[in-house]
């Protein structure tokens, strides 16, 4: 008795805090944690999900942020057809499970498009309760291809096996190797696709994969033996298709030990020159695919570097880019759709749906992006170069 | 009619919790007024009092310390999942299947419970925690190692990648190493759900109670005077081992067929996990089956109930949970309690 006694207490301690979030949710809107409020039939319901908590929270912060300037934009210029959009964020911690609830806490919210999951094994998830539901859903960076198989899904990111094909065809056309060694992350679904479709699809070009070694999340620090490997067998080029914490790491061992290949990394890389006490000559020569560059020359990017910065005071990173493109995707189709925030989420996501194979959209991650009926992305890779410390197109 | 006993009143009581529950739900349900969040989190809540009852039959009732509780769940969600995903055209009956899923489950996850038991519980000491600790952790790699395929010719089975199953242009690779299972059928409901925390229930509180259950608590008590006695003290404790693990291994099921993505990452399969269940445990009360499932269903509800406070949630879950473990067992409180007047109870007697 005295412990059910003890949670009821615990259950109105409960209750009371949350009527006091409740009002603090109302009154003080500030910019980080988004939840714009809006009138239903006026206002479109974007929700967003990703981990804001936990050791993805990086990217879901970034997304997070990324998005809220393209609705803060959007809604200044007068709206999509004249509708304001209101945008909520919640936090899945990276797992399937809280996406579904995040998914539900926007529903309950009003959701009526959903751009998210940030992270693949969510998005996926979620992806069967859009499907429920009729709703579109755009993910910024879920990459692998089960996030796209219902018909209601797009990405904003290539496909990781699309990544993989391409950087083994932009390195077999460069002619950047002979030998190629790969290193990836065997417990990350990002990297192990890549790897695995790059792999295979060397096959079918003049370079040879002579290594293939993975790492797990938790011998994430030292890669001397996938380096010594590397080196023992003759790779002249390494492709790391990891994100660009640990790919630092594997630039400084490697130099190090004295080995000294061209290194090759995909969009996760992007970011790599701003590692706290990282000596950027060591990334000098490296060669990234990546769909979006901090340093690029265009006003779209110089403004949303600009705007990121004077906001969150960091530099953006692609996952930022693609959450802003989402946001003006949804706002293309919206318009290409003619529909009106009155409508139900079915009618909406169903006109949606058809619209999206027909829009082209200039973003910041790429000129003239359209997408296949299946949910993919055409649109092409960028490949960078470092050079004196800054990112050079090639 | 004969009185009824003061165990099987409280008995019944722990079943009427559930099943009030279970009820209240399905009025809310029928009147559309519970929130799409709460509906979602039905299932989830089911997967957790599961595995707080089961967990309890070892921390509380054996009185071993398991700290690879989620290990066990994993095994059981990867393979029925498994099992789903390659008799999905095999079996046309969903109930049938998911049944069949659901004694695989438990059955592997009580195998790997009786595996991990026969050398460990010999011992005496800490050494099933360090054991289940290192077990959890070891299957969540080897997992994301596996790659698993079918295609015309049988399975096929990698540790490498995808490529080198060397599969026919028809295969379908089922186990994707760390990109793990998806496409698992959507069986589960609440009702299956209630369904099993009701049976979970059933066979820990009747095993608890029989002379088996006096066996394995005798053992807890004092290890020695059981010997004395002569109880088996391996089997004893090998029974109420397996049991726990088995009834995880359901939990993972449950868990596994209600989303359609299955991945082991070490935030639904990992350390963490099995010490999230543990202290749903130990604030219920150890060997307190009605307070497990209490505050599994409090604690699993609690960080999703304050969403709204954006950027603080996990802060406010942290100390929100910090605040019940002292109040409900800090030797300080619990005087202060009983001398309260509002909260001041006959000292109670054994629940359970």
């Amino acid at each position: 008795m005295k412990k059910a006694v003890s949670m009821f207490l615990a259950l109105a301690l409960m209750a009371a805090s949350l009527t006091a979030c409740g009002s603090n949710e109302n009154g003080g809107n500030n910019q980080q944690s988004a939840g714009t409020e809006g009138e239903a039939g006026e206002t479109f319901f974007i929700g967003g999900i990703g981990p804001e908590t936990g050791e993805n929270s990086i990217y879901g912060l970034a997304v997070r942020n990324g998005a809220q300037i393209a609705v803060d934009e959007i809604n200044e210029a007068g709206g999509i057809n004249g509708y304001q959009i209101a945008y909520d964020f919640q936090d899945d911690e990276g797992d399937a499970e809280k996406a579904i609830n995040a998914y539900n806490t926007l529903k309950d919210w009003g959701m009526q498009m959903l751009m998210g999951a940030v992270t693949t094994t969510p998005s996926v998830a979620v992806a069967d309760k859009t499907a429920e539901d009729g709703m579109l859903q755009i993910t910024p960076s879920g990459s692998s291809l089960d996030c796209v198989k219902n018909d209601n899904v797009f990405q904003v990111c290539f496909t990781d096996p699309n990544q993989g094909i391409e950087s083994a065809k932009y390195v077999g056309e460069a002619g950047l190797a002979q030998k190629v060694a790969v290193i990836y992350n065997s417990q990350d679904s990002y990297s192990s696709g890549i790897a695995e479709a790059f792999i295979a699809e060397a096959e079918n070009q003049p370079f040879e994969v002579v290594v293939s070694e993975a790492f797990t999340n938790d011998t994430k620090t030292d890669f001397t033996v996938q380096l010594q490997k590397a080196r023992d067998a003759g790779a002249d080029m390494v492709f790391l298709p990891i994100y660009y914490q640990e790919a630092s790491l594997i630039l400084q061992q490697a130099d190090s030990m004295g080995y000294d290949p061209l290194f090759c990394g995909g969009d996760g890389m992007d970011g790599i020159l701003g590692v706290d006490n990282f000596d950027t000559s060591l990334a000098e020569g490296m060669i990234l695919l990546t769909p979006f560059i901090a340093d690029a020359e265009d006003e779209l990017t110089q403004n949303f570097v600009t705007e990121y910065q004077e906001r969150y005071d960091e530099v953006p990173n692609q996952f930022a880019a693609d959450a802003y493109d989402a946001i003006y995707i949804f706002k293309a189709a919206i318009e290409q759709a003619n529909v009106t925030p009155d409508m139900s989420v079915e009618e909406i996501g169903t006109a949606l749906k058809a619209a999206m194979t027909e829009i082209t959209v200039d973003g910041l991650t790429g000129e003239g992006m359209t997408w296949e009926a299946g949910g993919t992305v055409n649109k092409t890779p960028r490949a960078v170069k470092i050079v004196d410390g800054a990112y050079q197109e090639m | 009619m004969r009185k009824l006993s003061k165990t099987t009143v409280n008995n019944l009581i722990t079943y009427g919790i559930v099943i009030f529950a279970y009820i209240l739900v399905q009025i809310l349900l029928a009147t559309g007024s519970l929130s799409s969040l709460l509906e979602g989190l039905l299932v989830p809540l089911c997967t957790y009092v599961i595995l707080a009852v089961s967990l309890n039959l070892t921390v509380g009732v054996l009185g071993e310390l398991s700290l690879g509780h989620a290990g066990f769940m994993c095994v059981g969600a990867f393979s029925s999942a498994f099992f789903s995903v390659s008799m999905q055209e095999a079996i046309a009956s969903d109930g049938l299947r998911f049944f069949l899923a659901l004694l695989v489950g438990a059955v592997c996850a009580g195998l790997f419970g009786i595996l991990i038991g026969i050398p460990v519980l010999r011992l005496r000491g800490d050494y099933l925690a360090i054991v289940t600790l290192a077990f959890g952790e070891i299957i969540k790699n080897i997992i994301n190692a596996m790659y698993v395929g079918r295609d015309s010719s049988g399975f096929h089975f990698s540790m490498k990648d995808t490529t080198s199953l060397g599969m026919a242009e028809d295969g379908q690779v089922i186990l994707k190493g760390p990109q793990g299972i998806t496409g698992t059928p959507g069986d589960s409901n609440f009702t299956i759900g209630v369904i099993l925390v009701l049976i979970t229930v059933f066979i820990v509180l009747n095993l608890v109670h029989s002379r088996a259950g006096r066996a394995i608590m005798a053992i807890r008590d004092n290890r020695i005077a059981a010997e004395s006695v002569g109880i088996n003290i391996t089997k004893y404790k090998m029974m109420a081992f397996a049991i726990s693990a088995a009834l995880a291994g359901v939990a993972g099921v449950l868990y596994a067929h209600n989303l359609s993505s299955l991945t082991a990452t070490s935030r639904n399969f990992g350390y963490n996990q099995s010490i999230m269940i543990l202290v749903f445990v130990v604030l219920g009360g150890m060997g307190n089956i009605r307070g497990s499932i209490i505050s599994a269903v409090v604690l699993t509800l609690l960080p999703e109930m304050i969403r709204g406070v954006g950027d603080y949630r996990m802060l406010i879950y942290s100390v929100v949970l910090i605040a019940m473990m002292i109040f409900n067992w800090s030797p300080k409180i619990k005087n202060w309690r009983e001398a309260h007047p509002l909260l001041k109870r006959r000292k109670r007697g054994e629940e359970a």
